[in-house]
């Protein structure tokens, strides 16, 4: 880490560029496994890894949290209720001073759960929804499963369990439904989360067809705007910054800086859009730790030296929003220190047209078979029938 | 303010950070950072302390810059991370 380089005094964000002791916030992914499959899976989720970390493995780590002070982690997957361990997970977690907020598709919170669930301190749950009507959100989650998710929502109400969240992941098909998710947020006592749609995992596959137009993105940001604190974003819009006033939160790329993911194996990256071999940091399991990995790893130590700002550097807008986001860049094949593929000032239009552009070949893929099949049909004219590119380890083959 | 006896909140943790701490709340939890090295030290100082201004004397904080541990103080009181001790009318 380049301590030596750290500011003394000055902004907070400045600070956490140079990394901090603990992460601040952790994604944990308990299991690969997944009883949906959504076409826009950041983390290509459907079967189990046989090599997923155990019940014990899983204590061992949390305790490590625990000394590490990491005060609460957002556990996801896979559907992380799938795992049989999983609510001893969630109180053991709770029981070691390490909260525990859960992102699940709401098909396992029964009212009875949900009961168990608001009798729970320190406990939050995150049900995601992506249409507000069936008919948007079935087509990217699966049949059936809008009603699931609002079922588990009541659940949770009726229960008298407060303040759950209602997770969305804002697409071309569903932006104008922004108010629609709001009331069935409200109506419940949940609050609502958006959070940007990452061209990562399975998303990769529908990114093109599925992002936010230009002007929907102006729409969104004056939307999140006007609702400031009211909707979470989990500091996902940053990349909107350029368009005017900053949007609640950090505005800043915390990939392994004050952000990371461990996986349901153990390995970690620096972020949850970022599930590649290019940002693997290093193992829990095989790599003294995590705390080691944090503390030592050396894509952590890159990531936490000052970066520079590339083709981004003499545009106006690059203090607001630092050139965005980083898996997006990646994920879509382009350069780390160039413009977000969704840069808000259209700096990315030409390296997007550009022919040469390369998307990297996943590194690990968990789907179910059935995930990735692709409409055939020439009648099929489905929104999100995918755009095939040609992979990088496709190319290497035929070289 | 500089006359209160004070104490850290039990339900609060502090995490030691390069560039001072940050302080967690397990009740209503809030996230705060406290990015002097100094503060850190005067309210880790809080639990048993006569007053405020006894620990910001022994810190040897300058006069002058009172006001901004008081106002910080003031801030760590309002989101409940610092509590004040009452005092008692009699043992």
């Amino acid at each position: 880490m380049t301590v030596d380089a750290r500011p003394s005094g000055g902004a907070l964000v400045d600070q956490f560029e140079y990394g901090l002791n603990s992460p601040i916030c952790l994604t944990w992914e308990l299991t690969y496994a997944c009883n949906l499959s959504c076409l826009h899976c950041l983390s290509s989720s459907g079967k189990r890894d046989p090599q997923e970390l155990t019940t014990a493995q899983c204590e061992d780590l949390i305790d490590e949290l625990q000394r590490m002070q990491v005060f609460y982690v957002n556990i996801g997957g896979g559907e992380p209720t799938i795992r049989p361990d999983f609510w001893h997970l969630l109180e053991y977690s709770v029981a070691h001073n390490v909260g525990v907020k859960f992102s699940t598709n709401g098909s396992r919170i029964t009212p009875s759960r949900a009961e168990w669930l608001a009798s729970t301190d320190y406990v939050d749950v995150q049900v995601s929804l992506d249409g507000a009507t069936a008919g948007v959100n079935d087509v990217l989650r699966g049949e059936g499963t809008h009603a699931v998710a609002l079922r588990a929502l009541d659940n949770l109400a009726n229960a008298g369990f407060a303040d759950a969240k209602l997770s969305v992941v804002v697409t071309r098909e569903n932006v104008h439904q922004l108010e629609a998710f709001k009331d069935i947020a409200d109506s419940r006592g949940a609050t609502l989360r958006l959070t940007r749609l990452r061209p990562s995992g399975r998303g990769a596959d529908v990114w093109d067809d599925l992002h936010p137009t230009a002007e929907q993105q102006r729409d969104l940001y004056e939307w999140l705007v006007a609702a400031g604190d009211n909707v979470l974003t989990g500091d996902s819009f940053f990349h909107l910054a350029a368009l005017g006033d900053p949007l609640p939160g950090l505005n800043l790329c915390g990939a392994g800086r004050v952000v990371c993911l461990i996986d349901p194996i153990g390995d970690v990256y620096a972020c949850p859009f970022a599930i590649h071999d290019r940002f693997m940091a290093g193992n829990v399991l095989t790599d003294g730790g995590f705390g080691h990995v944090w503390r030592e790893s050396e894509l952590f130590a890159e990531l936490r030296s000052p970066q520079s700002g590339g083709a981004c550097s003499s545009c106006s807008a690059y203090d607001s929003c630092r050139g965005g986001c980083m898996a997006a860049k990646f994920f879509t094949g382009l350069p780390l220190d160039g413009p977000d593929p969704e840069c808000v000032k259209g700096n990315s239009v030409d390296a997007l047209a550009d022919p040469s552009r390369i998307i990297p070949s996943a590194s690990q893929d968990h789907s179910r078979p059935s995930a990735r099949q692709r409409p055939n049909h020439a009648c099929d004219e489905s929104p999100l029938s995918t755009t095939t590119f040609i992979s990088l380890e496709t190319l290497m083959a035929q070289q | 303010m500089l006359d209160r006896k004070l104490r850290l909140s039990s339900k609060v943790a502090l995490r030691p950070e390069p560039f001072g701490a940050l302080a967690y709340h397990f009740g209503n939890r809030k996230l705060t950072f406290l990015k002097r090295p100094e503060l850190v030290e005067v309210v880790r100082r809080l639990d048993g302390a006569q007053s405020l201004r006894s620990i910001l004397t022994e810190c040897s904080i300058p006069q002058d810059l009172w006001n901004v541990y008081t106002d910080s103080l003031t801030r760590l009181m309002d989101s409940e991370m610092i509590d004040q001790i009452e005092e008692d009318s009699g043992p």
